[in-house]
């Protein structure tokens, strides 16, 4: 198979990040000369373990936290079933969690299994959310109760880019003595993070959503609470995650957090400049297309708008001819026959919710690949719209 | 990623006969927007019943486009008589194939091709008069049950990936088993009798089934001077043949269904029902 690469606009970001030239470098060693096991006595697996301190030390300072509360996984998804399920051994009498209609499918179908993995019934309640992607917090309230056992809610919305007021949630968890876990899988590097001023118990990162490479994620937990492993083992993560470290990885990750923490001004200038670029160059140029999502309360960096009545796997593969990258909520995109769940909380309408394709952009990408974009989309979604039986005409 | 044949991609990117043929002889209109693929088919037809013109325009996928453009290419020139006989399979053949997920796409065009010669002839599409099975996408008993003989299913799956029944909510699951099981061995089973399956890919099936056949059931045969083989597994059908005592044992269907089926639903999956192959 041909592998493409050369002239790729890469604009699907949530999904996953390009390795930064910088983390391949510090990565190189470790997969080479220095494959000795952290857990060892000799110098030359301890010096191994000298290098995970240092990643676990840039981790800590880029969220604010000790280097004692973190521990590192081998994604985000397992970071989220640790401190789920955590938290319910903590509480063994309490059976109910609070979530969110739009959280990923790591937090949502995990909460669907629950009653299977546990044995136990539980009562889940799946916070609405408004037509813009916002929760509304005296639902959340009203929601808390002596049962909770823990609270599960995103920072930021992988599809839409929109944000959680997650400080405020904790506080009001907290103020309860309920346990509140975040998937800050798409918040961490695109805007700050301070741990220590927050009442946030867990929180889930993933390596490969902020340049570091696929493999490696971290949990934190915050110190004083109570924890049960997910995968029991040797001692490694001081007995909190069994499993030799894929050290090469979390060399690569400390790198990559100090690298967003250097980038995050320009995250939030230059990325959200060229979004804003891209998202009012295509509301204005292409008819009947809307944004998905809060305007303001959004990632830096994300973008969802639909196209009414074209449908986004026709869409996709167009744009996929001239090498553009993106992601859709469509049905035929997702391995499913429904579009994207998000969406449909959101209530967005049937006629839009097939044809929206998510923009997430990244430091790599430039003004030129916007420009390029803004030239080829209208055409696309016209020449869709020409086939379409719905499209009622200009 | 989808895997889509060059010739689906052909067609989807340079889509033929996009349009509708001015006053149409007849149209055929299936989908929906809810659905997420809709397609509408007008065709034009001559006075010896040849279709001379065929126009389309499709919401839907890449697959649901080819195969759209596909159909128009196959039926014109075609007498209605011909066009009547092409299945989905043809159009999915004529595309090099279609993933299976996508077979649906090939259902719709085949469907649209049947409502507008029906519509030219003034008359009531059969397949819409059965009884709606899914709720989510309108699918009724006919469309599921023809599907299941011309295709020659064998699992709730492979009816959503060809008719996208039970691909919504899923709340039809039972009813689709129950027809499956009708069509395919002609005895009628209450639903309710079927709990929720779990996935298995078919390997993992088969390795399954194996293990408890070896563990379960052999050794109770063997007792009697009997055994047991596994002939093939297609979707739920699990086929398997007796051997030695158990061979000419009059109770050898009994055997079968109450002790060999009753075991592998227990242990592999709830859904399977054990067929005896034909000696």
């Amino acid at each position: 198979m041909s592998m493409v690469k050369e002239n790729v606009v890469y604009m699907d970001n949530n999904a996953t990040t390009r390795v930064a030239p910088e983390v391949v470098s510090e990565m190189m060693p470790y997969l080479t000369d220095f494959y000795g096991n952290p857990s060892s006595m000799h110098t030359f697996g301890g010096q191994v373990g000298q290098a995970l301190k240092t990643a676990r030390k840039r981790v800590a300072d880029l969220l604010g936290a000790d280097p004692e509360e973190i521990t590192f996984t081998s994604c985000g998804t397992e970071s989220d079933s640790t401190a789920i399920l955590s938290a319910l051994q903590a509480y063994p009498d309490k059976r109910h969690i609070i979530t969110t209609r739009v959280e990923h499918p790591a937090v949502k179908n995990l909460c669907d299994t629950l009653d299977t993995l546990t044995g136990h019934k539980h009562r889940i309640t799946r916070l609405k959310v408004d037509p813009e992607g916002m929760l509304n917090l005296e639902e959340y309230e009203a929601a808390l109760s002596e049962d909770t056992a823990i609270v599960s809610v995103m920072w930021a919305n992988n599809e839409t880019g929109v944000i959680f007021p997650i400080a405020e949630m904790a506080r009001m968890a907290k103020e309860r003595g309920i346990l509140f876990h975040t998937d800050a899988v798409q918040a961490v590097g695109k805007i700050p993070i301070n741990l220590k001023e927050l009442d946030v118990d867990f929180l889930s990162l993933s390596g490969h959503k902020l340049h570091a490479p696929k493999g490696v994620g971290v949990l934190y937990v915050k110190r004083g609470t109570i924890f049960t492993p997910f995968l029991t083992g040797g001692h490694q993560e001081r007995g909190r995650r069994g499993g030799t470290e894929n050290v090469a990885s979390i060399v690569g990750l400390g790198q990559a957090c100090l690298l967003v923490a250097e980038k995050m001004t320009e995250e939030n200038t230059r990325v959200k400049m060229l979004r804003d670029k891209l998202e009012d160059g295509l509301l204005a140029t292409v008819p009947k297309s809307l944004l998905n999502g809060h305007k303001t309360e959004r990632l830096p960096n994300t973008c969802n708008i639909s196209f009414e009545y074209v449908e986004g796997e026709a869409i996709l593969l167009h744009m996929n001819k001239h090498n553009i990258c993106a992601s859709s909520g469509s049905a035929c995109t997702s391995g499913s026959l429904e579009p994207s769940h998000v969406l449909r909380a959101m209530g967005v309408p049937f006629t839009a919710a097939h044809g929206s394709i998510r923009f997430s952009l990244s430091i790599y990408n430039t003004e030129e690949e916007i420009d390029f974009v803004l030239e080829k989309m209208p055409a696309i979604i016209e020449s869709l719209r020409q086939m379409s039986p719905f499209w009622p005409g200009d | 990623m989808w895997e889509y044949t060059d010739k689906v991609q052909e067609h989807f990117l340079n889509p033929r006969n996009v349009g509708e043929v001015e006053n149409a002889s007849g149209t055929g209109d299936v989908g929906s927007l809810a659905c997420g693929d809709a397609l509408k088919l007008t065709i034009k037809v001559d006075e010896k019943g040849i279709i001379t013109e065929a126009k389309f325009k499709t919401f839907g996928c890449a697959s649901a486009i080819a195969s759209s453009s596909a159909l128009t290419e196959m039926v014109k020139g075609m007498s209605l008589e011909e066009a009547e006989k092409i299945t989905n399979e043809d159009i999915a053949d004529f595309l090099g194939g279609l993933p299976k997920e996508k077979m649906h796409c090939s259902v719709m065009g085949r469907e649209a091709l049947e409502a507008a010669i029906a519509d030219y002839r003034g008359l009531v599409l059969p397949m819409a008069e059965g009884e709606v099975i899914c709720e989510c996408f309108g699918v009724t008993d006919l469309e599921v049950r023809r599907a299941i003989q011309e295709s020659n299913l064998r699992s709730v799956e492979e009816i959503t990936n060809f008719t996208k029944a039970g691909g919504g909510c899923g709340k039809c699951e039972d009813k689709l088993r129950a027809i499956l099981q009708e069509v395919v061995s002609g005895t009628v089973l209450s639903p309710v009798q079927f709990p929720k399956p779990r996935r298995m890919t078919a390997l993992q099936k088969i390795k399954k089934i194996e293990e408890v056949l070896e563990r379960e059931v052999r050794p109770g045969l063997r007792k009697d001077g009997g055994d047991i083989e596994l002939i093939d597994v297609d979707g739920d059908f699990v086929t398997v043949s007796l051997r030695g005592a158990c061979k000419s044992c009059a109770k050898s269907q009994t055997t079968i269904k109450e002790y060999v089926e009753a075991k592998l639903r227990e242990l592999v999956l709830e859904t399977l029902i054990v067929e005896e192959a034909n000696s």
